[in-house]
């Protein structure tokens, strides 16, 4: 399967937009004062939440998709959000947990907004586990799109649950529980390395979706040829 | 005036996890590409054997037939 150009240009503008937005990170925006330079994992925990999250919001509809058509396209479409996402969103929770040592003194602690990140992460990885157990293709599908649609109601509440809860975990667009710690108000630059490093993973979600999106076309070419060859 | 914690080891952890992890995701995503890519030409290569090859049969009848005409009007 050749590459196609447009995937070749957005494989060279990812490369370029995670360089700007690390520099931006690291070294444009400024150095909080309270809690150091561990703040600057913020731009990068931010920006994989974001996609993560959203990632299994688009999985959800994926399956929404497939239950509707029963086209197995959308299966490739939602198991490649999940997977993606996955793996954007484990970097989240790692990150949270390095800049919780020295902010919160404690690497894990049981908090809402933890408790239902870490749920939202094994939810997912429970969605692989499910797949694996089913072989009939049609069948693993409509499973996988029910779990999809179900589990995708675990993103919004975890992007919701500091909003609505008492929490130790900082809001840093919009009101936060009194009992937060490690807030902080933006400065202008911070908010210019915020927004770059959203809009940076988005870019860095879609050419990934994109590559396993071909990965699992490829997958199910060789499922074709391999049932071709053994008739 | 208050001094700047020193926090810097948590964040180049924290900055050389997120790369490791994406970087290990990108290289799994190529090497299942290369080894699907590899089993298709093996199929492909199985498939294009077993099949029969009515074509060529067809095709070297016609010159073998020219080949013959000349001989017999030598003779």
């Amino acid at each position: 399967m050749l590459k196609p150009l447009s995937l070749k240009i957005l494989d060279i503008v990812t490369v370029i937009v995670l360089a700007i937005s690390t520099y931006l990170a690291l070294v444009f925006a400024p150095a909080e004062i309270v809690m150091g330079q561990v703040q600057r994992v913020f731009y990068f925990h931010i920006g994989t939440a974001w996609v993560g999250l959203m990632g299994f919001i688009v999985a959800a509809v994926a399956g929404i998709a497939y239950l509707v058509t029963h086209d197995l396209k959308w299966d490739r479409v939602e198991l490649a959000a999940v997977e993606v996402s996955l793996v954007f969103f484990f970097i989240t929770i790692v990150l949270g947990s390095i800049w919780a040592r020295p902010v919160w003194n404690t690497w894990w602690t049981w908090d809402p907004r933890l408790t239902t990140a870490a749920v939202t992460e094994l939810i997912y990885i429970a969605y692989f586990m499910l797949r694996q157990g089913i072989e009939d293709p049609d069948r693993r599908a409509r499973f996988g799109a029910v779990y999809t649609l179900l589990g995708g109601i675990s993103a919004p509440i975890t992007f919701m649950v500091i909003r609505l809860f008492r929490t130790i975990h900082p809001v840093v667009i919009g009101s936060q529980s009194a009992a937060a710690q490690g807030g902080f108000n933006m400065t202008g630059d911070m908010k210019v390395a915020f927004f770059f490093a959203l809009f940076a993973f988005t870019v860095i979600f879609i050419d990934l979706f994109w590559h396993r999106l071909r990965l699992g076309s490829l997958q199910d070419k060789v499922e074709q040829m391999k049932l071709k060859v053994t008739m | 005036m208050e001094t700047i914690p020193d926090t810097s080891g948590y964040m180049i952890a924290g900055y050389a996890i997120a790369f490791i992890v994406m970087g290990m995701y990108v290289l799994s995503m190529y090497l299942r590409h290369r080894n699907l890519s590899q089993d298709l030409e093996t199929l492909e290569a199985i498939s294009n054997e077993s099949k029969p090859k009515p074509a060529r049969v067809e095709k070297s009848k016609p010159s073998a037939k020219k080949s013959k005409a000349p001989i017999k009007k030598k003779k």
